[in-house]
């Protein structure tokens, strides 16, 4: 039997904002000593209350705008009710009904929506004790929530990873997954074939179950992730039993994943509207300034580069990818007009890792172009020793065959150790020739 | 000595050099050491805190800020950095904050002297002081009765003349409640108008904080210290009410509140201060506000299902106690709220009461705005003080207190609670004032225009 693949995301990116998303603590807490970045607030103390972080939003808002979300005019966060150790106030303050942003796409891909909310702290486990550490707790995370629309792990990596370099572009986060600041969750089901979707499109019928996968921290995992788990569905399904409603995980050394928590019944997360938080109304102004400030984004930089440097798409690919070597780029073009040169040289000589500013890669450039030559008496005797020494090309030469000036320049080259003119030895050479 | 019943006695005797500070003090704790045992009042006095504060006070010897001088107690329930505070729960017996709450720096950067903090029903969650987990406290007025609740402590305080002023919350008439019953002057301010900031949650929506005093003078006096922004408390806004100077002011009495279940000593005495305002030309109109009869469902709903969130961090992991130390009324609260918050059970119980409550809402308003009454006359409760033991096994009626408490919660409409007698068992009587929100300068207006005319002079119990 043949199967569809579906898969939908959970994308959890954590913004670069100052602070967390309700306190003023460091929102960065990579590396930081566990617990020194704490408050009342985020400890969700007694008494203590929420204030909205207004950076946050904005960074939403930016995100939901770059992906052609529909943002909402009127926002609110509510609490949603579960026990874990490292969740100070035993519910965790996120969005439901009437979240930041609606709607949108990515790569042709649907978005459900893009929301806003707290993350939880961290448990440390270390001889047989369990600790916790506050510093992630409270901070601000963006949850980006697909619709099943999925249907093969090139799909998916190619998503995600346009995700990522929007998220930079738009400078509202690292979107690092070896650090953590981008988070994945992948859906998984398969779909009888037959009643398989058109691409892009939900499925009219989805099927009755979906598989959690979790705790996928980098492009590498994700791929070999999302593969076995396809695999195990397909072993189950084709031997006739019904998959079970859980979340697993990925283990790296026996390339399968695993069981983590069964989902057969559904958490009841009693959300209800956070009442200490006054309902969000964003201003249409406020959306058309956030609009007005919109950096170029990837696809735009890759036409732009196509259009303007009239570079190949691999090269597009490779300096678009990475934001600081696209701007680097960009500038170091403003300075010289040998496009190709720069690329090449940033590509294959890595040249923008020496030189850090890109005057220092176009002065590189110009250095190159514009050797000092030896004189043309030289020259000129290079050529006479040359055609001395190769009496039987130049009469090849004479003969018709014209490609063995090539040759014949090489040989002048290499006799002046390469400082000669190539322009000047080819005239003088043809002018000897035909003299 | 005697201790002066207001804040002006208090600063003039202080200014004049007719007693000191330390001397207050020492006068306050002679009284909480002769009555504190058997009325179980405060469960923290800070007599330390309370000298040092004196003794600064008496140094400078200016009494220049708005509450120099004036010892304050403070309910349970709000924070205060390095002195336990148990909500009266035994939960958190010996949770000591790092934090104080902004109304307590507020009230302590003004000049305070803090004293103690009060007994109260755990987590305010009560109407008698009876479900404090320290057990109850009596009323000064008279010990078989109880003071009021669930800042009993902060009513009980101020007729045993252990303080001069004290703070409460008011989730459902916590504040007007012993107010009420002790013959003293409280407010339930709008919402939005006093930060929550450092004071224990019970329902976030509808919590409040507010004073306790024997004067309306003295009430606006701490109102004013304590209301405003403080960048803690997002539903906080700086809004300034109506303050102009009215000619004629115009009560709606709500024809539902005035019913049958209504004590008939109460019913008398409320016409008695209609008369009295009636006098002073003040005009009175029936008003209808027929969804209020909803509000105590309305807020058995919302209040529970807020309870049930608020009170999740207490899961033994942290603050000392686990569970098993919750009291009966929290686990009631608890299980009653995670129920109608539970799927399935959302729309047909929170959701559904949550659109009761904007209809409540938009009726109030409604008489605000069209009938053009500046306030509403209610009784506080349907009874005068009720006995010790009364009520505590019967929920259902404990929980009927409050009918006349809801409405101002819910509306998050201001609510000003004053004395006009004393039953014939000489049991404190008094009646709420509601406004539109932030109408608390007129609200104070006209308790003082009422006040006035009846030359009200404090009294303590003893």
């Amino acid at each position: 039997m043949k199967y569809t693949t579906i898969i939908g995301l959970e994308v959890h990116i954590e913004p670069n904002t100052k602070s967390k998303m309700f306190c003023g603590c460091p929102q960065n807490h990579f590396g930081a000593k566990p617990n020194s970045q704490t408050c009342p607030i985020c400890l969700g103390l007694p008494g203590a209350l929420p204030i909205a972080n207004k950076e946050a939003i904005n960074k939403v808002i930016k995100l939901g705008l770059a992906l052609g979300s529909t943002i909402s005019a009127k926002s609110k966060f509510y609490r949603k009710h579960y026990f874990y150790p490292d969740l100070a106030k035993s519910f965790q303050t996120s969005q439901k009904d009437n979240p930041l942003c609606v709607g949108g796409s990515l790569l042709g891909k649907a978005i459900n929506h893009i929301h806003l909310e707290e993350d939880a702290g961290k448990l440390i486990h270390q001889n047989n004790i369990s600790l916790v550490d506050f510093n992630r707790c409270g901070c601000a995370l963006i949850e980006l929530v697909t619709a099943p629309v999925f249907h093969s792990t090139s799909e998916v990596l190619a998503f995600t990873k346009e995700l990522q370099l929007i998220a930079r572009y738009l400078d509202i986060s690292g979107a690092d997954m070896e650090k953590g600041t981008m988070r994945l969750e992948a859906n998984i089901s398969l779909l009888l074939l037959g009643s398989e979707p058109v691409t892009g499109s939900e499925p009219v019928m989805l099927p009755d179950y979906k598989v959690e996968l979790k705790n996928i921290n980098s492009f590498r995992f994700l791929e070999k992730a999302i593969e076995a788990e396809i695999k195990r569905q397909e072993l189950e399904l084709s031997q006739g039993r019904k998959i079970k409603q859980e979340t697993r995980g990925y283990d790296e050394n026996t390339k399968l994943t695993f069981s983590q928590r069964s989902k057969e019944d559904s958490q009841d997360y009693r959300y209800f509207p956070e009442p200490d938080i006054p309902p969000i109304e964003i201003q249409e102004s406020r959306i058309q300034e956030l609009e007005s400030s919109l950096p170029e984004l990837p696809q735009q930089k890759r036409e732009g580069f196509e259009k303007q440097y009239n570079l190949s798409k691999e090269y597009i690919e490779i300096l678009v990818s990475d934001l600081t070597r696209a701007n680097y780029f960009e500038k170091a073009c403003k300075l010289n007009k040998n496009y190709k040169l720069i690329a090449d040289l940033m590509i294959n000589k890595k040249l923008d890792e020496k030189y850090l500013e890109p005057a220092g890669l176009v002065k590189k450039i110009i250095e190159l172009t514009k050797t000092d030559f030896i004189p043309a008496s030289d020259v000129e005797q290079g050529i006479r020793e040359v055609l001395s020494e190769n009496p039987d090309v130049i009469t090849s030469y004479k003969n018709g065959k014209g490609q063995v000036i090539g040759f014949l320049i090489g040989q002048v080259q290499k006799k002046l150790s390469g400082k000669g003119d190539p322009k000047l030895i080819s005239a003088k050479l043809l002018e000897a020739l035909h003299g | 000595m005697n201790t002066p019943l207001t804040i002006k006695e208090t600063q003039d005797g202080l200014k004049q050099k007719k007693f000191s500070a330390v001397e207050l003090v020492d006068a306050y704790l002679a009284q909480i050491k002769k009555y504190n045992k058997e009325y179980n009042i405060f469960l923290t006095v800070t007599e330390d805190l309370a000298y040092a504060k004196a003794k600064e006070l008496d140094k400078i010897g200016k009494f220049d800020e708005p509450l120099s001088g004036v010892t304050i107690a403070y309910k349970d329930i709000f924070l205060t950095k390095d002195i336990r505070t148990t909500a009266g729960s035994k939960i958190l017996e010996s949770y000591v904050p790092v934090y104080s709450a902004t109304s307590v720096k507020k009230i302590e950067n003004a000049g305070a002297i803090p004293i103690g903090k009060l007994n109260c029903d755990a987590f305010a969650h009560g109407s008698s002081g009876e479900n404090s987990d320290f057990g109850a406290t009596l009323n000064p007025w008279d010990k078989d009765y109880i003071p009021g609740g669930s800042s009993s402590g902060s009513g009980a305080v101020l007729s045993a003349n252990m303080s001069l002023i004290s703070t409460g919350t008011d989730t459902c008439g916590s504040i007007r409640l012993p107010a009420n019953y002790n013959y003293l002057v409280s407010l339930k301010p709008t919402y939005g108008a006093v930060s929550r900031y450092g004071v224990i949650a019970m329902a976030s929506s509808l919590d409040t904080v507010g004073p306790l005093a024997r004067t309306i003078e003295d009430v606006e006096t701490i109102f004013n210290v304590i209301k405003g922004e403080d960048g803690f408390d997002g539903t906080v806004v700086n809004k300034k009410g109506d303050e102009s100077k009215k000619s004629k002011f115009k009560i709606g009495i709500p024809r539902e509140f005035f019913i049958e279940g209504l004590d008939s000593e109460i019913e008398k005495n409320i016409q008695e201060v209609i008369n009295v305002y009636k006098k002073e030309n003040v005009e009175f109109v029936d008003v209808s506000l027929p969804s209020t009869k909803y509000g105590i469902s309305v807020y058995y709903i919302i209040q529970p299902a807020e309870v049930s969130s608020n009170l999740g961090r207490f899961d033994g992991i942290r603050y000392g106690n686990d569970r098993d130390f919750l009291g009966e009324e929290a686990k009631r609260r608890i299980m009653l709220g995670s129920y109608v918050l539970s799927a399935g059970f959302y729309d047909s119980y929170y959701d559904k009461a949550m659109r009761v409550r904007s209809k409540i809402i938009s009726e109030v308003d409604q008489v605000f705005m069209k009938d053009e009454v500046d306030a509403l006359i209610a009784p506080v409760a349907p009874t005068p003080p009720f006995k010790l033991g009364e009520k505590i096994n019967d929920p259902l009626s404990m929980y009927l207190t409050d009918v006349y408490a809801a409405t101002a919660n819910l509306c998050g409409i201001p609510s000003l609670a004053l004395p006009s007698g004393f039953t014939k068992n000489n049991l404190p009587l008094g009646f709420q004032l509601m406004g539109p929100r932030f109408s608390e300068h007129q609200l104070f207006e006209l308790g003082k225009l009422y006040h006035k005319e009846i030359d009200y002079k404090p009294k303590t119990a003893f």
